[in-house]
C-alpha cells in the first residue's frame, strides 16, 4: 500500500521531496494542493513538473477519501460513515446550527476507556486514525466549505492517541495548512491528565472535559479513568495553567436520572469548579442498549441549569440533535459492524 | 513532556527480571515507597520518554516492588523493557490510583496480566473473603494460581480458552459468567484487564442484577 501524502505536515513534506530530489519549495506547493486547494489526485497538482508528479504517484497516494455512507436526519445533521483499518467504520457528524455549523470528528477506531454510558466502548478498541484519517473527516464532508467549528467528540479519547491528534491540530491551524483559528476547534477529553498538559502546552485549542459527576466515589463507577486520573488532579492542573483571554475550558456533564441530579451536585460542582473561568455544557443522555442509566425529565434539568446559573457558573443544555439517525456516538458504526458480523 | 509535579520520574535500578512464559515477563526492584495495594506506576525508560502505567505486582510490605507484564509486539515500551537486565536504570513516578479494595467480601475479575493488582492485595492480607474469576487463553499464564489456590482454596475459578483441563473453566471468563445462575448484587466486584473484557463483562454482571454501583474496573490503556 501507497502511503498518503494528505496528513503529512509541511516538515513532512520537505523531507519526502528532498528524498525524491524535487526542488525545495515543492513543498509548500504540495501543502497547498493538499489543504488549500481541492484536488482528487497527484496529477492534479500542475504547478508541480510531470516528472515531479510521476515520481510522487509512484510512492504516495493523495490520501483522501469520501464516506461510505450519509444519513440525515429532520433537524438537518447529518452522520457519516468513513471505512477506517480492519474493516471497521468511524462515525463523523455534520451539526448545523442558526450561527455555526459542526463537525464532530473520531479519533480512534472503537476506545479504550469503558465508560459506563458510552455506546463506542462496546465495540473495543480497534487502533488509533492517523491525523490524515482524522483530518479527511473535515474535508471530505461535502459541507465542508461552511463549516465554522471542529470538535474531537466523536468515537476515541483524542488524548489517547496524542500524537496524531497533535499533527492533526498543526495540519488544521497552520497557515501553511488550513489555517483555521485554534479559537474554532475544541478537543474534548475524560481527563488523562499527562497527556492534557501536553495538549494544552502544545496546541492553543480549546478543551473540554467529560465530568459527569463532582464526587470521586461515584465518578469511578462511570469512568475507570477516575481510577488512576482522578478528577480532583485534572482539576487542580486545569486550575493552574494559565488559559489566558481567549481559550476556553468547558466541562461536560450527562444527566443521569437519580444519580447525578440532584441539588448536592450542583452544590459540589459550584465548590470543585471555584476558581476556574468555565462553562458547563449539560447533556441529555440517549439511552444505549443494555444501559442502566436514564436520563431525567426536561423539568429536572433544566432546574439544574438554572441552580448552576444561581451559582455563578455559565451554563448551557446541549440541543438534542440526530435523534431519528442514532447520531449518539458509536451508535451506527456498531449497527453498522454488526450487521457486518 | 510537560507533566505535573506528581507525574515526576525518579530512578530505580532493575534488581531482576524473568520471562515466565512466552511473551509474559516481571521485573523487580528495591522499593523505597510506600503504596496502597491495586495502585499502578508510570515507568519509563528515560526520565523524559514516553510511560505507560502498570499495576504493582507485590505486597505492600515487599522489599522488592515488582511489575508483570506482557510484550505487545506493536507497542512502545514492553518490546523495550524486555530487553532488560538487572541492573539497568528504569524510571518511575510515584504510585497512584485507587483501584483498592479492603478486608470486605468481593469478587475480583481479571484476565491476563490484569491479575496483577490482585496479587498486590493477596500478598498484602486482603485474600480471605475473596473471590477470584481469572481468564487466561493457556495453562501456563496462570503464575500464581498456586498461591491465590493456597488462599481463596475453592473461590478461586480458572477460566482457560485455549486449553482442556479437567481443574479448569474451558472458555472465555464472560462465559463463565453467563453460565453463573446468580450473582450476589450486594458484593462488589473488582474488573480488571483490557477494555473489551471490562465493558463485556460489566454488561454481563449489570444484566444478571449486579447494580452498576457496585462494579469497579480498571482498564489497561
Amino acid at each position: 500500500m501507497r502511503e498518503k501524502l494528505f496528513g503529512k505536515t509541511l516538515e513532512e513534506l520537505t523531507t519526502l521531496t528532498e528524498n525524491l530530489g524535487l526542488p525545495s519549495y515543492s513543498a509548500r506547493q504540495i501543502s497547498e494542493w493538499l489543504y488549500k486547494k481541492e484536488v482528487s489526485s497527484i496529477d492534479e497538482m500542475t504547478n508541480l513538473s510531470k516528472k515531479a508528479r510521476a515520481q510522487l504517484s509512484a510512492s504516495f497516494d493523495l490520501g483522501t477519501s469520501l464516506p461510505v455512507d450519509v444519513t440525515e436526519s429532520v433537524d438537518g445533521t447529518k452522520k457519516y460513515l468513513f471505512r477506517a483499518q480492519n474493516e471497521k467504520y468511524i462515525e463523523t457528524a455534520y451539526i448545523p446550527e442558526e450561527k455555526r455549523n459542526t463537525v464532530c470528528v473520531s479519533s480512534q477506531v472503537g476506545c479504550k476507556m469503558g465508560c459506563l454510558f458510552c455506546m463506542t466502548g462496546k465495540q473495543g478498541f480497534q487502533g488509533n486514525l492517523t491525523a490524515g484519517e482524522i483530518i479527511n473527516q473535515y474535508r471530505s464532508i461535502s459541507e465542508w466549505k461552511a463549516l465554522t467549528n471542529i470538535v474531537y467528540m466523536g468515537m476515541g479519547e483524542p488524548l489517547d492517541n496524542l500524537t496524531e491528534v497533535l499533527k492533526s491540530l498543526q495540519i488544521l491551524t497552520a497557515q501553511w495548512g488550513f489555517a483555521l483559528s485554534p479559537r474554532r476547534i475544541t478537543v474534548s477529553t475524560i481527563g488523562i491528565t499527562p497527556a492534557m498538559l501536553q495538549f494544552l502546552d502544545q496546541s492553543e485549542a480549546h478543551l473540554a472535559v467529560s465530568l459527569h459527576t463532582p464526587f470521586d466515589e461515584e465518578r469511578r463507577k462511570l469512568m475507570p479513568v477516575q481510577q488512576v486520573y482522578p478528577l480532583k488532579e485534572v482539576l487542580k492542573e486545569i486550575r493552574s495553567w494559565d488559559f489566558g483571554r481567549q481559550r476556553r475550558v468547558s466541562f461536560e456533564y450527562i444527566l443521569f436520572k437519580g444519580f447525578n441530579d440532584s441539588p448536592a451536585h450542583v452544590n459540589e460542582l459550584a465548590r470543585i469548579l471555584q476558581g476556574i473561568r468555565c462553562r458547563i455544557n449539560l447533556i441529555r443522555f440517549h439511552p444505549i442498549p443494555d444501559t442502566p442509566l436514564e436520563s431525567p425529565d426536561e423539568a429536572t434539568i433544566k432546574r439544574f441549569r438554572d441552580k448552576l446559573i444561581a451559582k455563578g457558573i455559565t451554563t448551557t443544555i446541549r440541543a438534542s440533535r440526530g435523534q431519528d439517525i442514532w447520531a449518539a456516538c458509536g451508535l451506527l458504526s456498531t449497527k453498522k459492524m454488526t450487521q457486518k458480523e | 513532556m510537560v507533566a505535573g509535579h506528581n507525574h515526576k520520574l525518579s530512578p530505580v535500578i532493575v534488581d531482576f527480571t524473568e520471562e515466565l512464559s512466552d511473551g509474559i515477563y516481571l521485573f523487580g526492584f528495591r522499593r523505597n515507597f510506600d503504596f496502597i495495594a491495586g495502585q499502578v506506576l508510570g515507568i519509563a525508560l528515560e526520565e523524559n520518554g514516553p510511560r505507560r502505567l502498570y499495576s504493582i505486582c507485590s505486597g505492600e510490605d515487599e522489599a522488592h516492588t515488582k511489575i508483570l507484564y506482557n510484550v505487545i509486539d506493536e507497542g512502545y515500551l514492553t518490546p523495550r523493557l524486555s530487553d532488560l537486565e538487572a541492573g539497568d536504570t528504569l524510571w518511575i513516578t510515584e504510585p497512584r490510583g485507587e483501584f483498592t479494595d479492603n478486608l470486605n467480601p468481593a469478587v475480583w475479575i481479571a484476565t491476563g496480566t490484569g491479575i496483577a493488582p490482585f496479587y498486590a492485595m493477596l500478598k498484602s492480607g486482603l485474600g480471605s473473603n475473596k473471590t477470584l474469576i481469572h481468564g487466561n487463553r493457556f495453562l501456563e499464564q496462570f503464575h500464581f494460581y498456586d498461591e491465590f489456590e493456597a488462599v481463596l482454596g475453592e473461590n478461586y475459578i480458572r477460566c482457560c480458552s485455549g486449553e482442556h483441563d479437567e481443574r479448569v473453566y474451558h472458555g472465555r471468563v464472560t462465559g463463565f459468567l453467563e453460565e453463573e445462575p446468580e450473582l450476589d448484587p450486594s458484593l462488589k466486584y473488582y474488573l480488571c484487564g483490557n477494555a473489551e473484557m471490562v465493558v463485556e463483562t460489566r454488561d454481563i454482571l449489570i444484566q444478571k442484577g449486579v447494580p452498576f454501583h457496585q462494579i469497579i474496573s480498571e482498564i489497561y490503556f
